[in-house]
């Protein structure tokens, strides 16, 4: 943890130290002590009083089934965008991976959609699929099917979910290409020698050895899922139509910002605070045993 | 190539292309549709080759933004506005983090490690977690709707510190040792030494950031009121509105262009560094 030879200073590191520290003292550990101190005051109708209520807006959240609802979206959501990424690319990238002419072409071919904006990405998607203007969407209306993502909340959900994923691709392609690229490769020879064709060698000698990258990869796109998704819903559906593609997330805006639910929003903060310290203990959990490898 | 693949070659090639092909549709319709009026968008009959508006609706969308339906402000404007957000933020997160690791790695003082714990922690409170405390904290300051408010809440980072403090630690000893006989001081070794060595791990985190920075969007929606300070991801879906098929389409979708040039511009050109940085700031 500690070099050997380093500076003996008193004063300079505190004042190196000090920007950072302030930014985060002021808008990191000050709002969200600030958000677990609402979670347990309860405003009246007028925002004028508050009182101490213990943990009645957790219970209150808990039992309320709008929010239950949410939160068995959110899951659905997340696993969703999460295995459609991460499958296609797998894919993608071992293809990629074998030695074919062009791979640097694919690679750069398939990189740029990580700079498009979750927004930005809903956008696009919603010019292909809109009802009236969209190239599918008016095909899917041609064949008979009564695609309106605006009223039909299955179909919502299915469009949100293709938006978030297709944007998290090329995130997943890269990391995946960079696990299969440092397997060596006389692992994977002595598979062929033994006689194993390419998908046994891939299902017994690849995918295992790619454990590490498809874990590390897991923990990333759920949270991009929950929380990075925000920008993709708020663009295409707003979280309708009614509350069919409201993710916790999305709820948390609307009940704090909109509805302006001091208490009630903050208890879901903190909850999706502890959302987020489990998801990056098991990620750093996971990085420890790694170093042991 | 382990196995002499005969006649099947073209099977991965096949997948890969169609893999490329479902990436670059959305934004092919996208600059199809930039290139047509919007009477032909509207009525839902958009070919699938370009048109000839082109011009048109460029200009019009850069200098204006709004036509028959659609208020907009210029994407000129917009454009500046996330320029902005983006640069501050990439390079004043470089800057802070830099100095924080430089501290950390560097000198021995009491609290060192709660400090790094502190910085540490940040990575688990993403803003969207505290969205609301932490507006009201930039409200209280007086910083909404300024440049101030949409960048320093963000310039905080974990992940860069993170980066650098990995760097520092594989900077030989010999090197501190040499120049502190040289007579040199921490700050010196600083500028002459440490920042030199960085400038890969800067650029590499610069592409990261700067994306960061011009992707952001519940936090500009809710710190810029005034649409003067709009950025331009924020500015399109203001722009679609409830998204009747009845809009200045042809306008929007040459601003969601424009709007994607800088950033895919960042990662096309600055591929090397980008991967990089992508990879070694998640480990």
């Amino acid at each position: 943890m500690q070099r050997r030879a380093i500076f003996q200073n008193k004063l300079l590191p505190y004042v190196l130290l000090a920007p950072q520290i302030v930014i985060t003292a002021v808008f990191f550990f000050w709002p969200a002590g600030q958000a677990i101190y609402q979670s347990f005051l309860l405003q009246d109708a007028f925002g004028l009083r508050q009182t101490f209520v213990g943990f009645e807006n957790f219970r209150t959240l808990l039992a309320d089934p709008l929010y239950l609802d949410s939160a068995g979206r959110t899951v659905v959501f997340s696993a969703s965008v999460t295995a459609l990424s991460m499958t296609s690319a797998l894919l993608l990238a071992v293809l990629a991976d074998r030695h074919i002419r062009g791979a640097t072409a694919y690679k750069t071919l398939l990189v740029w959609p990580y700079a498009v904006a979750p927004a930005v990405a809903a956008v696009l998607w919603l010019f292909i699929f809109h009802p009236s203007i969209g190239l599918f969407g008016q095909a899917l209306r041609r064949m008979g099917v009564p695609w309106d993502y605006k009223l039909n909340g299955a179909q919502a959900m299915f469009l949100v979910i293709l938006a978030a994923a297709w944007k998290q691709v090329s995130y997943n392609f890269l990391f995946f290409l960079a696990g299969l690229q440092s397997i060596p490769k006389s692992v994977i020879e002595a598979g062929a020698i033994d006689g194993a064709g390419p998908n046994r060698r891939f299902w017994s000698i690849i995918f295992p050895l790619l454990s590490p990258t498809t874990f590390f990869l897991l923990v990333v796109n759920l949270v991009y899922a929950f929380f990075d998704t925000f920008g993709t819903i708020h663009a295409l559906t707003g979280g309708g139509p009614g509350k069919a593609t409201e993710t916790l997330i999305y709820k948390l805006y609307v009940d704090g910002v909109i509805n302006l639910d001091l208490g009630g929003s903050s208890a879901q903060s903190v909850i999706l605070m502890a959302v987020v310290i489990g998801l990056t203990a098991i990620q750093f959990r996971y990085i420890e045993r790694r170093v042991h490898y | 190539m382990i196995e002499a693949r005969t006649g099947r070659a073209w099977i991965p090639h096949l997948v890969l292309v169609a893999g490329v092909a479902i990436f670059a549709f959305p934004i092919y319709m996208v600059l199809v549709g930039s290139t047509h009026d919007a009477g032909t968008i509207g009525r839902g009959s958009l070919p699938l080759y370009p048109g000839e508006f082109t011009g048109e609706n460029y200009s019009q969308a850069w200098t204006q933004g709004t036509g028959q339906r659609v208020k907009g402000v210029p994407v000129a404007w917009m454009m500046y506005n996330s320029l902005v957000m983006a640069i501050v933020i990439a390079l004043g997160k470089i800057g802070v983090s830099i100095l924080s690791a430089y501290a950390v790695v560097f000198f021995s003082f009491p609290l060192r490690m709660f400090f790094f714990w502190m910085i540490f922690i940040t990575l688990m409170l993403p803003v969207e977690v505290r969205i609301i405390p932490t507006f009201k904290v930039v409200s209280d300051l007086g910083m909404v709707n300024s440049f101030a408010g949409l960048t320093v809440p963000l310039i905080a980072s974990a992940t860069a510190t993170l980066l650098f403090r990995q760097f520092f630690m594989t900077i030989p000893d010999a090197l501190v040792e040499a120049a502190k006989i040289d007579g040199a001081g921490p700050l010196r070794f600083f500028r002459h030494m440490v920042l030199p060595l960085s400038r890969t791990n800067m650029a590499a985190l610069f592409v990261i950031l700067f994306i960061y920075g011009w992707n952001q969007y519940l936090w500009p929606l809710l710190i810029t009121t005034s649409r003067g300070m709009d950025t331009i991801v924020i500015g399109i879906t203001k722009m679609i509105g409830t998204g009747d098929a009845q809009t200045d389409w042809n306008l929007i979708m040459a601003t969601t262009v424009l709007a994607m040039l800088p950033p895919v511009a960042v990662v096309v050109f600055m591929q090397r560094w980008f991967v990089k940085g992508l990879i070694e700031s998640e480990k």
